[in-house]
């Protein structure tokens, strides 16, 4: 992978970290209910832990994909899912409906694994996915056990680093919020973040189609 | 439908800062007849600087002999909740349901918030067969839908009654919410702790019980409902059931604490049948269990002459104070008590949920009493709906409980007003505003909600 693969993926973290429906929001709920910082803290763990599964079954649906498909259709298919995806969000206002403030560990996990499957997080990343193996491709014509431990280490390696930089963008927005900013941000700076995300799912429909190695 | 790109201004995260909310200028008032005439969805301006002040600038005619309730808004600052925010939806629309035709009535308030316009009419049929249930009553915007509740199963217009849910982008109704009912069966409002995940349902009575009047018959059997449910709002199943003892009948408006911290709320017990006072409890939470004390009595009182009372209460020959609403300030401090029956709006600094202070008392309307209004002379009724700015600081009540029980109660004549108190927010205290009664005339006037949100309206999730 080459710097600008790592770029996105670590970018691509931030602006999930930085949507409010993605984690921080509810760290910061937690805190306040429970009144005290720890639970702020604590909630990131495991709302990290559900948004790398969700990243990670769609990262390894896409490379189990590309064993199986001509590259083109997949890369067609990957940006009709994408603009399509974007578009139906973009002006279908739908949420996710969960209710329930009193979660532990588990079910914190579950709800971020929802929240970012049902957004699309992992999709996103399809434009870097598609454009990575293919380089894999040209330098090897066969695939070996070793190649394909190498690229299981690389998506893995994908999904760590994206999962990072979401944790810490998420885990300092949520501190910030929670001991400085407080809750007035939420009228003032909060601007309809899930239309920002339908478009970025649109641009990276297209991205898909037209960025190759 | 294109998404708005700001949060709608109207949603607090918390009640605290709710109450820096802009003052009220429109109130939306359910005025529902006795005459053969439609009920109406009455728009009453509250800016003290215009022209109109006090008046019904319009009037929107819904079904007849509907008996419209408790209506609230499509959205409400429960969503921004934050396991699953969406802070784009408008608070646009009014869902009205009609507590005797079962129809729900969508108005839409946006383009012109003085003059409502009917968007869209769910049948009664479709409500009963969709949801199951019959006798929509109450709204809350929850934090993902709209919740109703309903007072009794369609078909058999008896119990259980319970909630439905629907959707607060198309208006569909999604069907029955409840998962595991427990032992509830009766069923009148409901409200919830969203930071405990515990929803509360309270207990009236069923169709055949409250449409003829008070069934005195039924009264006098106890079969009116004397108990609250306490529910897990993620399973939705009935968790516990607080019985207040069958001494008490008829168990109405529940007040949550605004503060999603605070794990009590009251709930008003309308008659006591040994004595006919009513009561006013406290429900909290008690580590792994709920439970509930009562915490004020309000005794019945002597007319002062016999005969000019009703017929359901010459034999009793004492007037019932009859509580049949209540409201909590945003703060949590002041609990507003109607006295419908002894014609009283009483002021409870209730700080310390469990020893009540009694800081504030009007007088308007009542049994026999007819407490006058500085400006409008004496009225019938008495004291019924409440609201209550975010603020705190200005209290709108009318004077209507039920068609049919305000002729029971009221057999000379109910015809509808809403007044103004302005409330002492530090000390307590409350007095008419002599420049504001509005007169319904013939129509009767019942729930009150005020433009961009109020006391009862909102459900918070962050403290």
């Amino acid at each position: 992978m080459d710097t600008v693969s790592w770029l996105s993926y670590t970018l691509l973290g931030v602006f999930h970290g930085i949507n409010p429906g993605m984690g921080w929001l509810f760290a910061v709920a937690l805190g306040m209910q429970e009144k005290r910082r720890s639970a702020v803290i604590g909630a990131l763990f495991p709302m990290a832990l559900g948004h790398a599964i969700s990243i990670a079954v769609v990262v390894f649906a896409i490379a189990l994909a590309q064993r199986q498909l001509p590259e083109d259709v997949l890369r067609i298919a990957c940006a009709v899912v994408l603009f399509g995806f974007g578009t139906y969000k973009f002006f279908r206002a739908r949420h996710p409906k969960w209710v329930g403030m009193r979660v532990n560990f588990k079910d914190l996990t579950i709800w971020s694994f929802l929240m970012a499957s049902a957004h699309g997080a992992g999709l996103m990343l399809a434009p870097l996915l598609l454009r990575m193996p293919a380089a894999e491709a040209s330098t090897h014509t066969h695939h070996t056990m070793a190649t394909m431990t190498d690229s299981t280490v690389m998506l893995l390696s994908a999904v760590g680093v994206h999962t990072l930089s979401f944790l810490v963008v998420t885990g300092i927005v949520a501190v910030i919020v929670y001991e400085v900013v407080g809750l007035a941000l939420l009228r003032k700076a909060w601007f309809n973040l899930d239309m920002l995300w339908s478009i970025a799912l649109m641009i990276a429909g297209i991205v898909t189609l037209f960025w190759k190695h | 439908m294109l998404q708005q790109w700001k949060p709608d201004p109207t949603f607090y995260p918390s009640p605290k800062m709710a109450i820096d909310a802009p003052i009220e200028e429109l109130a939306y008032v359910a005025a529902p007849r006795d005459d053969g005439k439609p009920d109406a969805m009455c728009v009453v301006d509250l800016n003290k600087a215009s022209d109109t002040y006090g008046q019904i600038v319009s009037k929107l005619e819904l079904g007849v002999r509907d008996e419209i309730h408790h209506f609230n808004w499509n959205a409400c600052s429960a969503s921004l909740c934050p396991y699953a925010p969406h802070p784009y939806i408008e608070r646009r629309y009014l869902v009205v349901p009609a507590l005797r035709g079962s129809n729900i009535y969508i108005l839409d308030v946006k383009e012109d918030p003085k003059s409502p316009k009917l968007i869209k009419t769910l049948e009664a049929d479709e409500v009963e067969s969709r949801s199951g249930y019959t006798r929509p009553h109450t709204v809350h915007c929850g934090p993902e839908g709209i919740y109703v509740s309903a007072l009794a199963t369609a078909g058999s217009e008896e119990g259980p009654g319970g909630i439905f849910l629907m959707d607060h982008y198309n208006f569909n109704i999604l069907g029955q919410w409840e998962v595991e009912r427990g032992p509830q069966s009766l069923s009148y409002d409901f409200w919830w702790h969203l930071g405990y995940d515990v929803a509360v349902t309270s207990e009236w009575g069923y169709p055949a019980m409250i449409e003829n009047g008070v069934s005195l018959e039924d009264l006098g059997e106890r079969k009116f409902g004397h108990k609250i449910h306490i529910w897990d709002i993620r399973h939705r199943k009935n968790i516990q059931t607080l019985d207040l003892g069958d001494d008490y009948q008829m168990i109405l408006e529940l007040r949550p604490a605004h503060d999603p911290t605070k794990a009590h709320g009251f709930v008003n017990a309308v008659l006591n049948m040994n004595d006919l006072s009513s009561s006013i409890w406290t429900w909290y939470k008690d580590g792994d269990d709920w439970g509930i004390q009562k915490i004020i009595d309000i005794p019945a009182q002597a007319p002062e002459n016999p005969d000019d009372l009703p017929p359901a209460l010459k034999d009793i020959g004492m007037i019932p104070p009859l509580v049949t609403d209540h409201i909590l300030s945003l703060d949590d401090k002041y609990l507003y008590v109607s006295c419908w029956g002894t014609g009283e709006m009483l002021q409870y600094d209730v700080s310390d949920p469990f020893n009540p202070k009694h800081v504030g008392t009007l007088k308007i309307g009542g049994i026999t009493k007819s407490y006058p209004h500085p400006s409008a002379g004496p009225v019938s009724g008495g004291p019924q709906m409440v609201e209550l700015s975010r603020d705190g600081k200005r209290l709108y009540f009318t004077n209507s409980l039920y068609v049919a029980w305000d002729n029971q109660f009221y057999p000379e004549g109910a015809n509808g007003w809403m007044v103004k108190a302005d409330v002492n927010v530090e000390d307590g205290g409350l007095e008419l505003d002599p420049d504001f009664f509005v007169d319904f005339g013939e129509s009767r006037a019942h729930q009150i909600r005020l433009q961009g949100g109020d006391s009862s309206s909102d459900s918070y999730c962050y403290p």
